[in-house]
């Protein structure tokens, strides 16, 4: 029993951690109709962001300022790399992104020398606690309540704000939007931010719980995100965080059982029957090419 | 009409003969322990020309985007070294798991010998090949026939799988676990020694280059085929594709299944250059290493890819290792280099590629109407 | 009338609650020209994507030659939302893709131009004798096809001289003035041996000039190629001269048929459609 709640336990707070992630793939693809291949990557970078600055700075200004830079990394990204690729073809643009994803993974392993870093403890949210008789970190509780708050105030901001009337309206038609008046770039640039900001979050979280961090760190976990992404519906905010638990809880269930190294293989099969059962995913809306 | 198109295959011909009779003398004229990075760079280019090519085949001439290359490789080193390793050799390298649960190899079945090595070789290869393709068929059913995007997701996601899972204990009897497979025969066993050992004619880099070669072709006659022409019109149109006839998902399922055919065979080549096979080798970053290779040569262009592939592995492997090196000029330290800023230099390369030259060295034009163009430019 | 080369049955085509066809019935007989008119948004081209197999249609029946090759009815929520008739007539699911409908001998071109945009003029037409090639992957890879790709390449060459694209042929299709890229379509359509050819708004974008010379080719190519033309178009003056009869569509339903003078008269088609728009 209480093994089962440990597994549970950390379940949700990896389908929160993944939540986050897979917000920025759903938004970016809603949009732009684009697999943003390096946001995994932003990700890890924002980790290591916190391991470098942790080792000068207070903890209280480190955070903040993790944020502020991982928005930065996203923006530039999509300004530098995206954009002037808006009107190629779209393969050109995944290229970029993995391209993008390539030299981030490069500059990490530059930097750290390939090393594994420690991430920093952060109190507060390192500490462990005992709940209904298991024990574990705080971060297992506040992730899931991090992760509803922040859901909410996104889906307040895309359906109660112009900017989220804006992201509404390029998402349904990118060309018609434009036409209306609406400021493409500015949209999409508002995309990349809230991604990379919930990215940002996410890895405060995730690696507070794995605690050391590689140049593909990222990989994984977005990886996991993006197939959660999918499952819950592409371009659905509700669908990415509901498809995040999902693979959250299953991850940590199998990776609990004796079959840990097939715990990937399941979320991949995972994503191929639900490709093959429902394509647009739990909460996706079927879209057709006009002939 | 007719007779040009034969004219010109005539002249690939000669021009692939006299690449290899080439590659044999500089083989045998240079001392290979003096040039070891010259020859690697060979062996490693030729099969990343293949690898690329076959991956330009469903990216470049079909319009579909897979990222499962380095997976189906994998797949391809593995069978090969699994078919080829020595009986004698089988307990040694299965030393941790007590020997090998296969118990018969390849070259030895057809008699060892030259002729056993040679058919032993060639056929570990094209099994290689045909594993990688059946998996790719197996992927392929339910997800070619959604919009191609999943494709991408799902190869990527397969190629992280795969190594993981060839790396599970309780398979290490087949594939030995997370160890390298090593002590099969490579490029290197095809040098012809004389009856006291010594090396009397050096084979090695033209075997690469042979049976990449052959491949390539094949993949160039596909291309060039009623089939590849099917291919270049679902990339071009699909809906326009499937209202001419085209079966779409018959035909993106044969176009996924030979570019993986050829990734696999690419794959038993690159444990031959490596001289193992190790799992933890075949990671989404090699993917992304061939993926850049096509981009630089440009998406739709055979020619391009293999002299990316090329360019690409002499650079990495051969002229820009500097960068990785700590460096002193007259007691001063050159800032940057050090281990990984090699890397890092070449995602910045690839980037501007991408960025600003993004229709690569050749676009999607052939070396051939490369020459043909100027040919007619100076008749005027 | 002569045999039905295409009959098209209760038709309803509805996507959520918007009927875009309405129990929709229609024969083309062999070797008619047959036009499908209307205002715009009648359903015309959704029309099209049903009888091809690009669209599934809601209910209703398409039979080619005599065959019944789609039927559908309505299925899962579209029961409850149905609003068209004939809803318990067929039980069976026919959807064949539009790869196969055009392999049974069925060849349309698109109202937007959708030709391979990097290949050459002969080479758009040389793909589409594809779908007529026996032989399989390897003895194509393997040129032990020669004789049947020498067979296509000579019939390509015939196909474009007979449209007079043959002084294009090494070009790039794109680079074609608008009027030949139309006639490029059809070649192309043509390439395919089919029995019946669909047009979708061939004369679209064309000067008087251009859909004159249209007119008169559409006839010719009926006669040489011994086809069944089933064409959508807006230019009432080539609709006029070359149809042996007409189908007038508004608001996905049919509101009247018959030959040309009696189209022309009829005050419901008039009042919907002619009455309203430019007379072209």
């Amino acid at each position: 029993m209480q093994y089962a709640i440990s597994i549970l336990l950390s379940g949700v707070s990896l389908g929160g951690q993944y939540a986050l992630i897979a917000i920025g793939y759903t938004m970016v693809y809603g949009i732009l109709r684009l697999i943003n291949f390096a946001h995994g990557d932003v990700f890890m970078v924002a980790g290591l962001m916190m391991v470098y600055l942790t080792a000068s700075l207070p903890l209280a200004a480190s955070i903040p300022l993790v944020l502020v830079l991982t928005v930065l990394l996203g923006f530039i990204i999509e300004r530098a790399a995206y954009k002037p690729l808006r009107e190629a073809p779209r393969m050109s643009v995944m290229i970029s992104a993995i391209g993008v994803s390539y030299l981030l993974q490069n500059l990490a392993t530059y930097v750290t020398g390939g090393l594994p870093k420690m991430y920093p403890e952060i109190p507060g949210i390192s500490n462990t606690i005992t709940i209904a008789g298991v024990p574990t970190k705080v971060v297992t509780v506040v992730t899931p309540v991090l992760v509803l708050v922040l859901v909410l105030a996104l889906t307040q901001l895309i359906h109660h704000t112009k900017v989220g009337m804006a992201m509404r309206a390029v998402a349904k038609d990118f060309e018609t939007a434009q036409l209306m008046g609406i400021k493409i770039n500015a949209v999409i640039s508002v995309t990349f931010i809230i991604g990379s900001f919930l990215a940002a979050v996410g890895s405060v979280l995730y690696f507070t719980n794995y605690q050391s961090i590689v140049p593909l760190s990222g990989a994984l976990p977005g990886l996991r995100a993006f197939v959660a992404a999918v499952f819950g519906g592409i371009g659905s905010i509700p669908g990415a965080v509901v498809g995040a638990f999902i693979i959250g809880i299953s991850e940590s269930v199998i990776k609990g059982s004796s079959w840990s190294i097939f715990s990937d293989a399941f979320t991949f099969a995972l994503l191929i029957i639900i490709l093959v059962v429902k394509p647009t995913g739990l909460f996706g809306e079927k879209v057709t090419d006009k002939v | 009409m007719k007779k040009t198109v034969n004219k010109s295959a005539w002249a690939g011909l000669l021009c692939a003969a006299a690449l290899l009779a080439l590659v044999v003398i500089l083989e045998n004229v240079l001392d290979p322990n003096k040039n070891i990075m010259v020859f690697a760079a060979l062996k490693k280019g030729a099969v990343y020309a293949l690898v690329a090519v076959s991956m330009n085949l469903l990216n470049g001439f079909t319009g579909l985007f897979s990222l499962g290359q380095a997976g189906f490789m994998l797949l391809g080193a593995y069978t090969y070294a699994i078919l080829t390793i020595p009986v004698s050799q089988r307990e040694a390298v299965y030393y941790i798991y007590n020997g090998s649960a296969v118990n018969f190899s390849l070259p030895e079945l057809f008699g060892g010998g030259a002729f056993g090595l040679v058919l032993g070789v060639v056929l570990a290869l094209v099994l290689g090949g045909c594993v990688a393709a059946a998996v790719a068929w197996l992927i392929g059913l339910p997800v070619l026939r959604l919009k191609s995007d999943y494709l991408a997701i799902a190869t990527l996601g397969f190629g992280e799988i795969i190594r993981a899972v060839f790396q599970w204990d309780k398979l290490g009897p087949v594939t030995n676990g997370a160890n390298a497979l090593k002590n099969f025969p490579t490029f290197s066993s095809f040098n012809i020694t004389n009856g006291s050992g010594e090396t009397v004619l050096r084979l090695s880099t033209f075997t690469a280059f042979l049976l990449a070669g052959i491949c390539i072709a094949v993949i160039v006659l596909l291309i060039n085929s009623t089939y590849g022409r099917a291919f270049k019109a679902i990339r071009d149109d699909e809906v326009a594709a499937e209202a001419m006839g085209i079966n779409l998902s018959k035909h993106k399922r044969l176009a996924f299944v030979i570019s993986s055919f050829f990734a696999g065979v690419g794959g038993g080549m690159f444990a031959m250059f490596a001289n193992q096979a190790q799992a933890k080798t075949f990671t989404t970053a090699m993917t992304y290493e061939i993926l850049l290779i096509v981009v630089i040569g440009g998406i739709g262009s055979v020619s391009g890819s293999c002299i990316a592939a090329f360019l690409y592995v002499a650079a990495s492997e051969w002229w820009l290792r500097f960068l990785d090196a700590e460096t002193f000029i007259g007691g001063f330290k050159v800032p940057l280099l050090r281990n990984g800023f090699r890397m890092v230099v070449f995602s910045v390369v690839i980037m501007i590629v991408v960025l600003f030259f993004r229709r690569g060295i050749m676009g999607d034009k052939e070396l051939p109407d490369l020459l043909k163009k100027r040919r007619k430019e100076g008749a005027k | 009338m002569k045999e039905n080369v295409l009959k098209v049955e209760n038709v309803t085509m509805q996507f959520g609650g918007v009927v875009a066809v309405d129990n929709l019935n229609l024969e083309v007989g062999k070797g008619e020209i047959v036009a499908l008119i209307g205002p715009n948004g009648a359903g015309k081209t959704t029309a099209f994507n049903v009888i091809t197999g690009v669209y599934q249609p809601t209910n209703g029946a398409v039979w080619f030659q005599g065959e019944k090759i789609v039927e559908n009815h309505p299925q899962g929520k579209m029961k409850q939302q149905y609003k068209g008739e004939h809803a318990g007539d067929y039980a069976q699911v026919l959807a064949p893709t539009p790869d196969k409908v055009t392999r049974l001998g069925m060849a349309r071109t698109f109202q937007n131009i959708r030709l391979w945009k990097s290949q050459t003029v002969f080479d758009n037409v040389l793909i589409a004798k594809h779908c007529r090639a026996t032989s399989n992957v390897f003895s194509a890879a393997f040129r032990l096809n020669r004789k049947e790709e020498a067979v296509q390449r000579e019939n390509v060459l015939e196909l474009l001289e007979t449209v007079g694209l043959a002084d294009v042929k090494d070009e790039p299709a794109t680079s074609l003035p608008y009027g030949k890229q139309r006639r490029l379509e059809i070649a192309r359509a043509l390439a395919a041996e089919p029995k019946l050819l669909l047009l979708d708004e061939p004369a679209a974008g064309m000067n008087p000039q251009e859909t004159e010379e249209l007119t008169a080719f559409i006839g010719e190519i009926r006669d040489r190629f011994h086809l069944t033309v089933f064409l959508i178009e807006h230019h009432m003056n080539l609709v006029m001269n070359i149809s042996d009869r007409i189908y007038v569509l508004d608001f996905g339903k049919l509101i009247a048929q018959g030959d040309p003078a009696a189209i022309q008269n009829d005050k419901r088609v008039i009042d919907a459609y002619l009455g309203v728009s430019e007379d072209a």
